[in-house]
């Protein structure tokens, strides 16, 4: 390893931030707008959309026509480095369903990539306990939220429409594209069956919110990262604004391994591993902000073991690592025949579904305690690796312009079944609420460390029957919804019983949460309302660790909000002196 | 030929050709390839994933042999029609030599799958495929182009039963064609052929009103009003 020491920083910080997506750039933004001296730890590269994002090529353009490897498993476009697994940073499994754990690696995080679905939480979604009696109520309401997501709606840009929903609560929304033809298909079949179709909620800009910025123009790559800023990331929307105050220094291919406390147990800062030159550094400041992930947050709480906190930091409760969850997952696919040699146009959108299904029943009413939305997918994609594979399913199955074929084939003729085919394919996937549970739990593998010597997580996670009935009831309408626009099922029909009904892994859906979570009590929570350890008065956990609940809403929305209110909490107690 | 000295020229084409070609050709096929990738350098890449495009493009996996008859079977699937070039118009055979290597999982169902096509030709036509005539070519993909599919409810999609012994080369041929389709769609020359028409800054204004016509849709008061528009007025 050759010379080896820790250098310290010398600058003392305002706050020191560990992780650059939702919650760590929204911290760095406010701090660093407030006139905060700032250090913000990313442990993958620097990242901008502006230059790196892979937007407007064309599939040839990459070796494998856009296919996955492990270190984009959404395929060679998009713009996530890493995702299920990381070289040298391995994680394990110690029974149960095994937990699917997505890292990012670049500034900005996942955010470069997520799919800017911005579902504000309602009401009820703060409160499941008194509705329900299963898991626990958070120690804030949507009233105390809620002018955080009024800020963040108006701040980045949010599409959608107010439908006067209960638990789907209005906002300040830009106007939203209108469907396409296979949403058309997709309202009218369910809305025909009562089950509301409304205009999706996406942080996309269809109009421009302010110079940074661009406006949409449509190309449906969201996923890619936006050259022009025109949808939300992290890396784009608050990152790069924020260095530009001069109060950021961002500090890339920084490792966190652990945060510092003093005598009191006061967190003084953090060391942390620079990959580049695989040196130790400390930093310091008044504050510290963990924004590591769900997951990771609780990885350096529990690594972070000193005399004053033996159990890890801020762990007094012994809940973090614990209440692990995920947005719940299941889906199906069909074609329809009416959109067999469709006329041709271009139909690519914005970056995501035009319209989507919010949850519409009443739980009382079914054997599953909380609910789920539905997403939709189709038409003409890019063609991508994988593109037109399994013909033989499909060709021999219809007549192609007025002909009888045999399965497969080959020739002229199966490259007019090829075109035939093309934007006929339409696909559905709910994502609902699980139960957060204390026995799903990640916590210190005590056998394995990653080639930075820190300790690895191990999870343990199991669904229960009420996410298992929950998927049934999905499978249940899609194949509803499938039969009213007069499509046929060619996949994830064949889930049953024997596979939980196509119920995805726990963590594949990637809304990790509820490691850190924030509750009245300190016995039974590891952060006060405000984001704030109760051990350690001057650490703040700003990420997904935080929730108490998930609600059948996407995170990402919800994750801005409360880092937002615990950053302005953050600058008014520094200001005060109180921390 | 006779059929001794054809499975030496296979053996040569296939397993020692590698090692042969090494000196020659296969320093031209990389060059080849290596101008190809060249071009695809301009896509952001982070450290490791750079290091492992260079490791991949500095292997040759396919002997020119093999290359030869997935050239040959690719042009097969998809020919030069009215509308559109061959897949090695588009570059095909480049494409799945990279895909192999890229996705280990293919290389031996392709290895091996190139090999019993060959050993079906030298039993039935004294040749390997590259060799037998278009009709002979065309004689053996008839009996493996052709699976036995079922629809959802059972019912037997084929007309044809699969000759036995030929099931393997069955799965190998779909592959092939699997590769082929998306191989080729993927490219510049196919990708206009089925008609993709996106990938371009645009104002979406909806589907158009001939396609909303054609089938019975119209937009509701509320999403006119609601949705961002780009009428001309």
């Amino acid at each position: 390893m050759g010379e080896f020491q820790i250098k310290k920083q010398p600058r003392q910080y305002d706050a020191v931030i560990i992780g650059s997506g939702a919650g760590g750039g929204m911290a760095a933004y406010v701090l660093a707008t407030a006139g905060l001296k700032v250090c913000l730890l990313e442990a993958g590269p620097m990242y901008d959309p502006a230059t790196d994002s892979c937007q407007l090529k064309n599939p040839w353009e990459s070796p494998r026509r856009g296919a996955s490897t492990k270190y984009r498993p959404f395929g060679d476009f998009d713009g996530c480095y890493w995702g299920w697994e990381i070289d040298g940073e391995p994680y394990t499994n110690n029974g149960g369903q095994k937990w699917e754990w997505w890292r990012a690696r670049m500034l900005g995080g996942r955010t470069n990539h997520w799919g800017r679905i911005s579902l504000r939480f309602g009401p009820k979604d703060f409160k499941r306990k008194s509705i329900d009696g299963l898991g626990d109520d958070w120690p804030i309401s949507y009233d105390d939220v809620k002018p955080y997501y009024d800020k963040i709606d108006k701040m980045l840009g949010v599409f959608g429409t107010n439908e006067g929903l209960e638990n789907d609560p209005d906002g300040f929304f830009l106007p939203p594209p209108r469907p396409r033809l296979h949403e058309l298909f997709i309202k009218k079949a369910a809305t025909g069956i009562g089950i509301p179709v409304i205009p999706s909620r996406l942080s996309i800009l269809t109009k421009q919110v302010n110079k940074e910025r661009g406006q949409c123009f449509y190309c449906a790559q969201c996923g890619r990262s936006c050259k022009i800023y025109a949808d939300f990331s992290a890396s784009s929307c608050l990152v790069i604004p924020a260095i530009k105050t001069g109060n950021l220094d961002l500090v890339t291919n920084a490792m966190a391994r652990e945060v510092l406390t003093n005598k009191e147990g006061l967190a003084t800062g953090v060391s942390y591993i620079n990959k580049d030159d695989m040196q130790e550094y400390q930093v310091t400041g008044r504050t510290v902000i963990l924004a590591a992930s769900a997951c990771e947050s609780a990885r350096l709480l529990l690594n972070s073991r000193s005399q004053r906190h033996p159990n890890g930091l801020a762990n007094s409760s012994n809940v973090v690592g614990k209440y692990l969850h995920d947005s719940t997952g299941a889906d199906m696919g069909g074609i329809i025949p009416e959109l067999f040699d469709r006329k041709r146009y271009n139909e690519d959108g914005v970056g995501g579904m035009h319209v989507y299904t919010p949850w519409w029943l009443d739980n009382k009413k079914l054997d599953f305690p909380r609910g789920y939305h539905i997403e939709y997918g189709g038409g003409f994609g890019m063609p991508l690796y994988g593109f037109n594979w399994g013909i033989e399913k499909l060709n021999g199955a219809y007549k192609i312009k007025g002909k009888e074929k045999e399965p497969g084939g080959y020739g002229a003729s199966l490259k007019e079944d090829y075109r035939f085919f093309f934007g006929s394919h339409v696909g559905m996937a709910g994502r609902g609420e699980a139960v957060a549970r204390e026995d799903n739990y990640c916590e210190i593998d005590p056998e394995m460390v990653d080639k930075f010597g820190i300790p690895v997580l191990r999870f343990h996670t199991q669904y229960s029957d009420y996410e298992i009935k929950q998927a049934k009831h999905m499978k249940e309408t899609f194949a509803e919804i499938l039969h009213a626009m007069g499509a046929v099922i060619t996949w994830g029909g064949d889930d049953g019983p024997q596979n939980n009904y196509g119920l995805h892994a726990p963590g594949n859906i990637i809304h990790e949460a509820g490691t850190v979570r924030m509750g009245d009590d300190p016995k039974k929570s590891a952060l006060n309302k405000w984001s704030q350890a109760h051990d350690c008065k001057n650490l703040f956990c700003v990420d997904g660790g935080q929730f108490v609940s998930q609600g059948d809403k996407n995170i990402t929305w919800s994750i801005l909000a409360l880092s937002m209110r615990a950053s302005e909490h953050i600058v008014e107690e520094l200001k005060k002196n109180n921390l | 030929m006779d059929r001794r000295k054809s499975i030496k020229t296979l053996l040569i084409g296939t397993v020692s050709a590698g090692v042969l070609v090494e000196a020659c050709t296969t320093e031209d096929k990389k060059k080849v390839l290596a101008n190809d990738n060249a071009k695809i350098s301009g896509l952001n890449r982070m450290k490791e994933e750079a290091e492992h495009e260079k490791e991949v493009n500095s292997k040759t996996f396919f002997t020119d042999h093999e290359l030869a008859t997935i050239t040959l079977l690719g042009d097969i699937i998809i020919p030069k029609d009215e509308v559109s070039g061959s897949a090695s118009d588009a570059k095909v055979p480049e494409f799945i030599e990279f895909i192999v290597k890229d996705m280990p999982q293919h290389q031996t169902p392709m290895r091996g799958g190139l090999r019993w096509l060959d050993m079906q030709c030298l039993t039935r036509f004294d040749k390997t495929f590259k060799d037998c005539s278009h009709e002979q070519q065309i004689e053996i993909v008839n009996d493996i182009a052709y699976p036995v599919i079922k629809d959802k409810n059972g019912k037997l999609l084929s007309k044809r039963t699969i000759k036995p012994g030929y099931e393997q080369g069955v799965s190998f041929f779909s592959l092939v064609r699997n590769l082929t389709a998306t191989g080729f769609y993927t490219s510049a020359i196919g990708m206009k052929d089925v008609g993709y028409m996106g990938n371009t800054p645009n104002q979406w204004n909806g589907v158009p009103e001939d396609v909303l016509k054609q089938y019975g849709l119209a937009y509701t008061e509320k999403e006119l009003k609601e949705c961002i528009s780009f009428d001309k007025k």
